[in-house]
Order: structure tokens, then C-alpha cells, then sequence
């Protein structure tokens, strides 16, 4: 088997763009009353319709251009543009953002319809008000469309479903096809914006609302806007092109089962102590593990990138072993190793 | 037990299928053999108004006009059809002794429901609809995608975390590519596959509509999905889901299972081009092919049929009959669609139709497009028009293209 090392990152989230922003974490940047009762770790502004040309930036929606913007930064931190025809891309995202103004406007007036004549209605409100290309903006595949059409990454692509566990079994698959040596260079990760009303409707039940307090401290996921990405190859591509290593990944564990065996599958997966945690709440954590939820959020899908992704930039600068671990906040446990590599 | 690489070979020891031709695999390849169409207009919701008004429909008795199931109860009572008739075909108990990989449609909060949320909220904004919806759970359950593959994860006792794979209208082919995948690098020796589709909503309808994607040809139904012909004009959306057993060959002869056949070979190519169209050059999708092929170790003279991602629509049977000629010349094998039968299964069609080439190994059958009244004849392809045909051939090419520039080839061989 083939080690598997990280050459370049992209992270996005609440404390900015790029490596300074994440490697040391600054205060968390929080907005309450936005989306109140629900707090969150809002994006600063991006300016991504200066990075993403425009005739693309207007088909995409936000999850797309903030994936497609961290995974430029990948591409570029691993010097990577000159290889992208042959990149494979495996990434992890849920669905796009509705026209959440239409929505509501529906809403206004759907009870006062008389319900023979209801859903007739609707469907032509839907009709006449749905934007044409919001559909393609909406669906998950289409961020790895859309960074294959911006950054002109052309291997194999795969997207997976299913909020944090989707994440880690992203970056498990590319990292198993790496050490195999089944694929020369992926691209993987995921981004996920927070900054929306269908999420909370679609999430409510999932998350914590009124004021914010710390993961140890609630039930609930508190959601972030945030986007990892890596860049990741063999020991030997790396050195043959004569990259910058960031640090080597192993040991990326995924598992999922029924919810009475969750503390058991993700002991056994979890190290005893310390490492970073990307738990969204309160339940399968270890004593002293920093809490990255409490800086940035949860971001579903990307979350697990976006921690692993951190924790190839502090091995950069010196750091030991982390081990990151952490589960979904409804489904699925899962840990990586990230090292120096020797 | 291994390929031409080394690698173990993959086999196919059971499979399922559900879809508007019939509950199980057996109807499904009858009609199909017959040359029926499932089409017919849609009862569960009501589409006054609507360009299109048909649809490949598998209707379950929990549908009730107007309060049909959710996509995602809709995907769980397909997927439990098609992957028990898979597993009982493979003759394997659960717990299954591998993963899941399943190509899956992404799912949301229907209107439905979010009218069930209106009625306990203090507005109509959405800030109070949201506040509505943290008590109640039960709401969420029915409408996230993570539901059925945690349903199918439980029922079937499959290990790891199951994959719901999305590369729109390549799914179910992507699933299929993401299970050889794992057996060969050896992670596992087999994966419990395929895809399930269910997201003929009247939203998801009217989304495609606008993007001009759907036949407006509603009247009669059964003639409206027409592959290659001069009056093509959009395709017709259908339910459905296949499931397949993949093994090692070693795993599958070790316990004495029946083999039903192989996959050969997986190919991709991501197009750059545009979200929605083919480069014009072709080359994203005869790429796709010939990566298929060289995965095969097969020249392209080996194959000898191949199901059509055949669409319907003007864009794709016209770039798709160009892309076979870049790859296998002026003279291409049979070429068939078997959505003019079944619509399109969007993320089960890259599984369904691998199934239906496995059977059409099988039987040395191929099934044919149906509606062949005025075929594109420069297309140059022989569309297997109406007709099934008696055909002798040990390998066929399955191909599945997606929204994002997704483009998926399966090469399968017979037993």
C-alpha cells in the first residue's frame, strides 16, 4: 500500500479564506440574529464573483461557489493547476439551496386555497416562479460539476449523500484509491452553506436553538458555513514531482449502524484521548479534545474535511500525530490520522 | 479469479429489478421482451397545467392522490423490492457480508409536508415554519435521503457506512463502479448495489420542464419516450430501482453460488464543457467508452450490444450516436433504449439497465427501442427498432450520462 499524503489544502469557513485565517483560530465569528432563534458562523465577505468567472458564478448557487472556491485553493496550494485533465475529484454534499422567497410567497396565501383547487395552484405558482437554472444550482453532483467546469478537473467524479458521514466516507474512499495506487491525485471534500432557511426547516429538528453555547453544553448542531478540500497523492507521485508535502493521512474510519451501538463503534474507532473533534454536540467525544464545532460550526458534509484539512496545516507547522475524529449529529462515526511525514 | 490486470474478477450473483413494466425482474424482462411500454398518465398528484402529465409510474397502496409517499418512502419501498430479490437470488442471508452502494436521488422537504408544518406554526414565513419544525422530528424522517440508506443499511445488516452515490443520471452506474472498485482493491468481496429512483414529484416535474427536458408528448402516453427518432423531444421520468450482488469471482465460487455474470469493465470521463451538454466534440463520452474498454482489456470489437443512455431528448441521442461512432466506427453494434419502455430512472438507470444487459446476455436477446415509426436514420444506428432480436454476443457496454458532465460506462459479460 501506497502512503497517503496531503500536498495542498482550501479551507473556507467563519474565520475567512486560506491558511493564516485557519491555523490559528481566531475568536469565533457568530450572528444570532440573523436566522434567530438559530445562531451561526456566518461566511465573511468572499468576493467569490472575482474568483469564479462570471457566466459560471450565475449557474451556481452559494454551496457550489464556496466548494468550487476552496477547491481552487486546493488545487493551487498543492501547484497542482498543470495536472488537472487526469484529477480524480470525490466529493461529499448534500442538496443546493431553495428559492426560499418563492417558498415563502407560496406560503402566504397555500392555506387560503381552497383545497380542491390546492395543488393545481401550487404547481402553477411553482411554474411561473421557479428560475430555470436554479434546478442545476440545487443538486448535489453539480459542485463537483461545477469545480470540473471551473478548474478544468476532467478524472473520475463521484459526490455522496448523507449530511457528516458522507464526508469521511469521501475522503476514505479517495485515500483507499490513492494507497492502491488505483488513482494517481484526488481532489476531495465539500463545502455547505449555513446561511439559509431551507436548511433549518429541512434540519429544525436537528438543531439547537436559542442562545449559543458551547458543544459540550447542547443537544443541538450549531451550523457553519464552511468548505474543505485536499489535495491528495502517493509518497512517490509527490516526491516525483517534487511537491510540498503538507502531511500524510491514515487510518480513515467510517462506520454506521444502529443507534444503541453508536458509543461502542465510535470507541472503537476514536483514540482515548485529546485530538481535534468535529463532534457537532454533546455525546461521543474524548476527554481533551479540542472542539473545533465551537470555532466554526458544523457543516455537515464538509465537516470532516474541513478537520482534516486543519489538521494537515498544524502538522505543516510542526505539530505531532492529531487524530480527528467525530460522528454525525444523526448518523455515522469516523476518525482519520494525520502525521508529519517522516 | 483474476482479470487482465491482476485485479479479482467481479461477478454478479443476484439481481432485482422494479419498474413501471412490472414489480419484480421476471415482468420487468417479459415486458420488456414484448416491447410494451410502462408509460401511462400519472394519478398520485394532480398535474392540471402541467407540460408533462406521464410518467413510468410504480404506484404503492400508501399513494393517495394528492398525498402521495415521499420520495424517500417511495425509494425505501422500491429499494426493499429490488434488494430482496437481488439477495434471494444470490442466495445470501443477513446479515449481507459486505457494504452498501446505492445510486440514489437527493431529496427534500415536499410541500405536503410543509403544509403539515403551516398548520402548526405562527406564520408563513420561514423563520416560523422553521421554529414549527424542531418539534417535529418526525417530519424530517420521512423526507432526508440519509433515511433510506440507513433503512437499507439496518435491514440488510451491511457493513461500514452505506454510499449514496449522486452523479445525477449516472448513478446507478457510479454505485456499480464504487463496488468493483472496493473488491478489487480487496477491501471487501462483495457490496449489496445499485440504485433507486423516485423523484417524479411535481416539483422535481415542473423543475425539469423549465430546463425543456421532459416530452410534452403526453397523449398517448406509450408513445411519447422515442430514442433516436425524428420526433424526439424530451424524455418521460420513471420509478424504479435495480439491485445487484457483486462478488469476487473467488468469493462467489468459494460458496458454490450461481454466477450470473460479470462486470467486465468501468469507464468515466468528466465533461467540462457545460452542466447540461455534451462537449460537442463527443470526445467526454467516447472516452468514457474507451476507458471502459481498456478497464475490460477489450478491444472495441468485443462488444456486441449496447443499452443507450437514449434519453429522448434531441441533444442526447444525437451526441451519443456520434460519440459510438468515435469509438466503434461507421458500423456500430445494436444499439437500444430501453427508456423508450421504462421513461428514465435518472439515479436507478445506470443499475437498471446494467441488470437488463446481464439479462439480455443471458437470454442472447436484445430488447428492443420501441415507437420506431420515423427513426433518425442519420443517426446511423441500428436502434433494435420495436422488435427484440435474437443476437449472439458475450459482452455488452452499458452507458449512463449526467447532468455536470457526468459520463459512466459498465462493460458486462455473460456467465
Amino acid at each position: 500500500m501506497k502512503r497517503v499524503c496531503i500536498t495542498g489544502v482550501g479551507l473556507i469557513s467563519s474565520l475567512g479564506v486560506g491558511r493564516q485565517a485557519h491555523l490559528l483560530l481566531g475568536p469565533a465569528q457568530r450572528d444570532e440574529e440573523r436566522f434567530a432563534p438559530f445562531p451561526i458562523h456566518p461566511l465573511p465577505a468572499l468576493g467569490m464573483e472575482s474568483v469564479i468567472p462570471r457566466r459560471e458564478y450565475r449557474q451556481m448557487e452559494n454551496f457550489q461557489r464556496l466548494g468550487t472556491y476552496a477547491a481552487g485553493l486546493a488545487i493551487a496550494d498543492a501547484d497542482a493547476a498543470g495536472l488537472v485533465s487526469g484529477m480524480d475529484l470525490v466529493v461529499a454534499a448534500g442538496g443546493g439551496e431553495r428559492d426560499w422567497g418563492l417558498d415563502e410567497a407560496i406560503q402566504a396565501e397555500l392555506l387560503s386555497i381552497p383545497a380542491e383547487g390546492r395543488e393545481a395552484w401550487l404547481h402553477q405558482k411553482l411554474a411561473d416562479g421557479l428560475r430555470p437554472t436554479l434546478f442545476l444550482a440545487q443538486l448535489p453532483n453539480l459542485l463537483a460539476g461545477s469545480i470540473s467546469i471551473v478548474h478544468n478537473v476532467a478524472g473520475s467524479s463521484r459526490t455522496l449523500m448523507g449530511e457528516e458521514g458522507a464526508g469521511a466516507e469521501a475522503l476514505r474512499v479517495a485515500a483507499a484509491r490513492i494507497a492502491a495506487g488505483t488513482s494517481e491525485m484526488v481532489l476531495v471534500g465539500g463545502g455547505v452553506i449555513a446561511e439559509r432557511w431551507d436548511v433549518m426547516l429541512a434540519f429544525g429538528a436537528a438543531l439547537h436553538h436559542g442562545p449559543w453555547c458551547p458543544t459540550a453544553e447542547r443537544d443541538g448542531l450549531v451550523m457553519g458555513s464552511q468548505a474543505g478540500f485536499m489535495v491528495l497523492e502517493s509518497e512517490d507521485h509527490a516526491r516525483a514531482r517534487q511537491a510540498r508535502i503538507l502531511a500524510v493521512l491514515r487510518d480513515v474510519r467510517v462506520d454506521a449502524g444502529p443507534e444503541e451501538g453508536r458509543a461502542e463503534r465510535f470507541a472503537a474507532l476514536a483514540p482515548p484521548s485529546g485530538g481535534l473533534s468535529v463532534a457537532p454536540m454533546r455525546g461521543l467525544t474524548v476527554p481533551g479534545a479540542e472542539m473545533l464545532a465551537d470555532a466554526i460550526g458544523s457543516g455537515f458534509e464538509a465537516t470532516f474535511p474541513v478537520g482534516v484539512a486543519l489538521a494537515a496545516l498544524r502538522v505543516e507547522a510542526g505539530a505531532p500525530q492529531i487524530a480527528v475524529h467525530g460522528f454525525g449529529h444523526g448518523y455515522g462515526e469516523f476518525s482519520a490520522l494525520v502525521e508529519p511525514c517522516a | 479469479m483474476k482479470d487482465h490486470r491482476g485485479r479479482p474478477r467481479v461477478v454478479v450473483t443476484g439481481m432485482g429489478l422494479v419498474t413501471a413494466l412490472g414489480r419484480d425482474l421476471p415482468s420487468t424482462w417479459a415486458g420488456l421482451m414484448e416491447g410494451r411500454s410502462g408509460i401511462r398518465p400519472i394519478t398520485r398528484f394532480n398535474t392540471t397545467g402541467m407540460r408533462s402529465r406521464i410518467g413510468g409510474c410504480v404506484d404503492f397502496p400508501g399513494d393517495v392522490p394528492g398525498r402521495p409517499l415521499t420520495v424517500a418512502q417511495r425509494l425505501v419501498a422500491l429499494g426493499e423490492l429490488a434488494l430482496d430479490e437481488a439477495l434471494a437470488m444470490a442466495g445470501l442471508a443477513r446479515p449481507f457480508p459486505g457494504p452498501l452502494s446505492l445510486g440514489l436521488p437527493p431529496t427534500e422537504l415536499e410541500w405536503p409536508a410543509r403544509a403539515d408544518i403551516m398548520l402548526h406554526a405562527q406564520g408563513t414565513t420561514n423563520r416560523d415554519l422553521a421554529i414549527a419544525s424542531t418539534a417535529m422530528p418526525e417530519v424530517h424522517r420521512v423526507q432526508q435521503v440519509v433515511e433510506p440508506v440507513r433503512h437499507f443499511a439496518a435491514r440488510y445488516g451491511t457493513r461500514g457506512f452505506p454510499q449514496a452515490v449522486t452523479t445525477a443520471c449516472a448513478s446507478g452506474a457510479s454505485a456499480i463502479q464504487m463496488a468493483v472498485e472496493a473488491i478489487r482493491r480487496g477491501e471487501t468481496d462483495c457490496v449489496l448495489s445499485g440504485g433507486c429512483e423516485a423523484s417524479m414529484t411535481p416539483e422535481t416535474m415542473i423543475r425539469f420542464s423549465l430546463l425543456q427536458a421532459l416530452s410534452a408528448r403526453n397523449d398517448p402516453p406509450e408513445t411519447a419516450s422515442r430514442p433516436f427518432s425524428l420526433t424526439r423531444d424530451g424524455f418521460i421520468m420513471g420509478d424504479g430501482a435495480a439491485g445487484l450482488v457483486l462478488e469476487s469471482m473467488e468469493h462467489a465460487t468459494a460458496r458454490g453460488a450461481t454466477i450470473l455474470g460479470e462486470i467486465l469493465g468501468v469507464g468515466e470521463r468528466a465533461d467540462t464543457f457545460h452542466r447540461t451538454r455534451s462537449s460537442p466534440d463527443g470526445l467526454a463520452i467516447s472516452g468514457a467508452v474507451e476507458n471502459a474498454l481498456r478497464d475490460a482489456g477489450l478491444s472495441a470489437d468485443a462488444i456486441g450490444y449496447i443499452n443507450a443512455h437514449g434519453t429522448s431528448t434531441p441533444e442526447n441521442d444525437k451526441m451519443e450516436a456520434m460519440a459510438m461512432h468515435l469509438v466503434f466506427g461507421e458500423t456500430c453494434p445494436p444499439i437500444s433504449s430501453t427508456k423508450s419502455m421504462l421513461g428514465h430512472t435518472l439515479s436507478a438507470a445506470g443499475a437498471i439497465e446494467a441488470v437488463i444487459c446481464l439479462l439480455a446476455l443471458r437470454d442472447q436477446m436484445l430488447p428492443p427501442t420501441i415507437n420506431q415509426t420515423d427513426t433518425d436514420m442519420s443517426l446511423g444506428v441500428d436502434v433494435v427498432p420495436n422488435v427484440a432480436r435474437p443476437h449472439g454476443f458475450s459482452a455488452a457496454l452499458s452507458n449512463s450520462f449526467g447532468f455536470g458532465g457526468q459520463n459512466v460506462c459498465v462493460v458486462l459479460g455473460g456467465r
